[in-house]
């Protein structure tokens, strides 16, 4: 089980990390989501010992470990970047920590193959990294991680510098590999799509703050605060100042949506509401949406879906839809919220409660 | 702007090429349309970026000529062809201010100040970048330099076409979304001849209105993003596009009925011809998990916030099904496969089907 | 908790610190002592306070031997850095010639400073030097023992052949890590060799030239070997730098006194310059 216990770092007049509290326990995946410059690595590198904190305490398994170096901590970290050696065979590199470890051949040549097996690198092994895939290089590192048998593996957005469909095929196997290991594994990704395949628990990091930590599943659903919100959500969180009047949500010109039946209670004043881009319809799909009159900026398709963005009141919104629809900039479109999706955050951003019906 | 033809062109980086395999660009002969918005798609080594290359004049062909509007500009340099390239990470001056960056193309060109003002100050309009004008462009943002980078091509009223170099690799999630509806929006107004180069299929389809699909030096497919997404012409069109891409199965066809395993499913028409290794292909979006159809046991479901993505096992083989985030699986699951979902492949090879 | 590893670290440079203090501020400490008191010989001191300080300080033969530092410095600067430059920017920065122009490069820096200075004492002379003879024999007459300019003009030619290629390999090493696209993207914007130069790649080498203009200028004023084997500090003192003077004054008039005070102030110039050199540096670093 890996603490953190109040863990801040500051650096010169830059807050890196404020505050942090985490307890991570072992078997369990857990993905740090936040745009760049939001924390995720500087959180690592505590974690890793390769970084003391200013203040706060770091427990490994009951014992502070606040300052124990890096060589001391049985951790194992995989970069942005392929990092592996060179002048060795992709077998010899996927050794290499058991040799340093002094393990015995026999062991050490098990080890490997399993490990090899489990990558899909069996065909590869000896090969040099060099004459492989940006891919393959990659799988390499993550074996070498993986046989270390580490207590703590720390993955710094490993996929970041792969392409699109690498990226997917790994993503959907990673789960699979980091079950079979059983050990804490730490993952850093700036991608909401990227946390939500891996499954887990997910803390979202903004400012050199986790703004809230929980199964990855919750953590989408049900967010704490705005700014969870939105650093979960791909395409851009949907929002909207409105003023609550009793029963309704309003605003001049154009809205009115009744307020979510468990948070009628609540002060009449202003809200933020939230909701995802899908859920956003162009057609009325249950009783309760409630129609909204939006101009068409710009229409992107992929295929299968497309992205309406659309200006409605000052703000920018992003409508996902099935199918393909061909709007033209200017064009008004009569567009449909789900009151049962919506979000409600007061006015310092905290969530007043989840959406009525999550599924 | 202008039209682009890439004439037969082939490219190998060997001084002496001899087979196929030198060769980074095989044979590639296609027409880019005045004014169009074009993406270059596939795997890193396919070939894109080294046709862009060639196109921008970075890079000479081995074999076969480039034109613009009609006039053969192979042997011309970069300065000569008058395009506009961002690539990859962002390139700005870092001792200038953002005003002086997107002066500079006009000052190297002794454009007269008052116009070089004209046009700076237009740009700096299109691409939301007015109040950043005196700043020094070191301290920005990733994706405000990667706007000047884009700003140095805009500038330049007679531009023949922008080429884009996977330009959001260093760009977060969010603002890849805000700069790829600008950049959209630019499209729009001004009618750039675009050309695209990436590996991510959301950049590539939603920013082009063409998508060139290739692999291994050669062009697989050119389509509009529908067309890519419903009638791939290739089982790799069919991977590569879609998330995840297109469920592809060995079968035998007999009239208008496939057999896979024990079971059958049925055609919308019969094949026009059915020779080498026959294959069907439904994407995940069309097939159907309901009470009805043909036996699957579920190996996993992916909850991916906007939807979920089923993973199963039909007659020993994988199988991926996507379906809305509130629908229910059934206990008993069963799978079915919308007609207008199915295409069969000869040898990867998309076949018609008759009525 | 920070404090755990860093008695420990204390512990570990023990030795270090034990070496510094034998072979650095031992020396220094006796230097301060010699500096405030006179002698002489036999193992005699006066207390003499700071009248070899006052006494320097108002010497002619001081502020001449410094004014020949500077300029010396100055004018080899001048030179090594653009020149240093030049080259780098015309060296090839792929293929087989890298190997061979780095080696080249290198070869120079790998002399000893007296057998360069024994090289161009040699080299320079006019009855047997390569060097001397060939310019003689075109019908200039140069004579480095008897005239300083000539003088002059060897120990500096002799300087900028020995140190410029260490300016060159910084420069090469900041030239070569530009990526590619900086330059395509200049060919795009239609940018000429000299908007490249001043735009990219000066700016991509501001850091190493820093680095190269502070260790060039600090060898420099230090400088003393080359010149001493070659003109001795001559012709007259034309050639005698700081360094010179110094060893001149303890060793050959045994002034241990006014010498010590010499090397303190040389010590303190130097310390300052570099103060002055690192700041400009860390400042330049925070702007980024």
């Amino acid at each position: 089980m890996l603490e953190l216990r109040n863990v801040s770092k500051v650096v010169g007049a830059d807050t890196h990390i404020a505050d942090i509290s985490l307890t991570l326990n072992h078997g369990s995946l857990n993905v740090l989501l936040g745009p760049t410059l939001s924390g995720k690595t500087s959180l690592m590198r505590l974690m890793a010992g390769l970084d003391v904190p200013t203040s706060g305490s770091i427990w490994f398994d009951g014992k502070d470990v606040t300052g124990v170096r890096v060589q001391k901590r049985n951790v194992a970290m995989v970069y942005q970047q392929f990092i592996n050696y060179p002048a060795m065979t992709v077998y010899e590199n996927i050794a290499s920590p058991l040799r340093v470890a002094g393990i015995d051949k026999a062991s050490i040549d098990r080890e490997v193959r399993k490990a090899a097996d489990l990558l899909k690198l069996t065909p590869y092994l000896d090969r040099t990294p060099l004459n492989l895939s940006g891919g393959q290089q990659q799988r390499t590192a993550l074996a070498r991680a993986i046989v270390k048998n580490a207590s703590l593996v720390l993955l710094d957005e490993p996929l970041a510098n792969l392409d699109y469909k690498l990226r997917e095929e790994l993503r959907e196997e990673l789960p699979k590999i980091f079950a079979e290991a059983g050990t804490i594994f730490v993952y850093a990704t700036t991608e909401p799509h990227e946390a939500l395949l891996l499954g887990g628990n997910t803390a979202t990091l903004s400012q050199g703050r986790v703004t809230q930590f929980g199964p990855t599943v919750e953590v989408f659903r049900r967010p704490v605060d705005l700014v969870t919100a939105k650093t979960f959500a791909d395409p851009p969180l949907n929002t909207i100042v409105l003023a609550k009047k009793g029963k309704h949500l309003l605003l001049d010109g154009g809205v009115n949506l009744p307020v979510p039946t468990d948070l009628v209670g609540i002060a009449d004043g202003n809200y933020t509401i939230g909701f995802q881009p899908h859920h956003l319809s162009l057609d009325r799909s249950n009783a309760g949406s409630v129609p909204v009159r939006a101009k068409v900026s710009i229409t992107e398709i992929t295929g299968s879906e497309s992205f309406i963005h659309l200006d409605f009141a000052d703000v920018r919104w992003v409508m996902l839809t099935h199918g393909i629809r061909h709007y033209e900039t200017d064009d008004e479109v009569e567009v449909f919220i789900d009151p049962r999706h919506i979000m409600v955050f007061d006015g310092n951003g905290r969530a007043v409660s989840a959406p009525s019906m999550a599924a | 702007m202008a039209r682009i033809d890439v004439n037969h062109i082939r490219h190998s980086y060997l001084a002496d090429p001899r087979k196929d395999s030198d060769f980074a660009l095989k044979e590639v002969h296609h027409t880019f349309e005045d004014g169009g918005a074009y993406a270059l798609l596939g795997p890193s080594g396919c070939g894109k970026t080294t046709l862009l290359n060639i196109i921008s004049g970075l890079l000479r062909p081995s074999h076969g000529q480039l034109l613009f509007n009609g006039k053969d500009v192979t042997n011309l340099s970069t300065q000569e062809r008058n395009i506009a390239q961002v690539f990859q990470f962002p390139v700005i001056y870092d001792t200038m201010t953002v005003y002086d960056n997107l002066a500079f193309p006009l000052r190297n060109r002794g454009v007269p100040e008052a116009d070089v003002d004209r046009k700076v100050r237009e740009t700096l309009e299109m691409t939301d970048l007015v109040s950043w004008a005196g700043r020094k462009a070191r301290g920005l943002t990733a994706d405000q330099k990667q706007k000047i980078s884009l700003g140095r091509g805009l500038v330049r009223s007679d531009v023949n076409a922008i080429l884009f170099d996977e330009p959001l690799t260093v760009i977060d999630p969010h603002m890849k979304w805000v700069l790829r509806s600008q950049l959209k929006q630019l499209h729009r107004r001004f009618g750039y001849t675009m050309v695209y180069v990436t590996h991510d299929q959301t950049e590539a389809l939603t920013f082009a209105e063409r998508v060139v699909v290739m692999y291994d030096g050669e062009i697989v497919q050119i389509g509009t993003p529908t067309e890519l997404f419903e009638r791939p012409r290739h089982t790799f069109v069919g991977y590569f596009i879609g998330s995840p891409g297109m469920n592809v199965m060995p079968v035998k066809v007999e009239g208008k009925v496939a057999r896979l395993g024990s079971q059958s499913i049925q055609l919308p028409g019969a094949l026009k011809s059915a020779e080498g290794a026959i294959e069907l292909g439904v994407r995940p979006e069309y097939v159907r998990i309901g009470s009805k159809g043909m036996p699957v046991s579920i190996t996993k479901v992916e909850d991916v916030g906007r939807h979920k993505v089923i993973r199963a096992k039909l007659e020993g083989r994988d199988i991926a099904a996507i379906i809305g985030e509130d629908d229910e699986i059934p206990a008993d699951a069963k799978v079915s496969f919308e007609p207008a979902g199915i295409n069969i492949y000869a040898d990867s090879w998309r076949v018609e089907m008759g009525a | 908790m920070d404090k755990t590893w860093n008695n420990k670290a204390w512990f570990l440079v023990l030795p270090v610190l034990v070496l510094v203090a034998f072979s650095a501020v031992i020396p220094l400490m006796t230097v301060v002592n010699y500096s405030v008191q006179d002698t002489f010989g036999n193992n005699q001191f006066f207390w003499a306070g700071t009248e070899w300080f006052e006494e320097l300080l108002a010497s002619d033969r001081f502020w001449q031997a410094m004014g020949r530092n500077l300029i010396f410095s100055f004018i080899i600067l001048a030179i090594e850095v653009p020149l240093g430059i030049f080259i780098a920017l015309n060296m090839p920065k792929k293929g087989w010639g890298v190997p061979v122009c780095l080696v080249l490069m290198a070869l120079p820096l790998l002399i000893p400073w007296n057998v360069v200075g024994t090289i161009w004492q040699v080299f320079g002379r006019n009855d047997i030097g390569l060097l001397g003879y060939t310019v003689n024999a075109l019908g200039i007459d140069y004579n480095y023992v008897k005239d300083p300019f000539d003088a002059w003009v060897t120990v500096i030619v002799m300087d900028v052949w020995h140190w410029t290629s260490l300016v060159v390999l910084l420069c090469y090493a900041g030239l070569v890590s530009i990526p590619d696209a900086f330059y395509q993207a200049a060919k795009i914007d239609g940018a000429s060799r000299w908007s490249v130069f001043r735009y990219i790649q000066l700016p991509k080498m501001q850091r190493v030239l820093l680095i190269a203009v502070l260790l060039r200028f600090m060898d420099s004023f230090m400088i003393y070997t080359e010149p001493f084997v070659v003109t001795g500090g001559g012709p007259g003192n034309s050639t005698t730098f700081l360094s010179i003077d110094l060893v001149k004054m303890a060793l050959g008039q045994f002034d241990l006194g006014p010498a010590a005070a010499m090397s303190l102030v040389y010590f303190l110039i130097i310390l300052l310059l570099s103060w002055v050199f690192y700041t400009v540096m860390t400042n330049y670093d925070a702007e980024r």
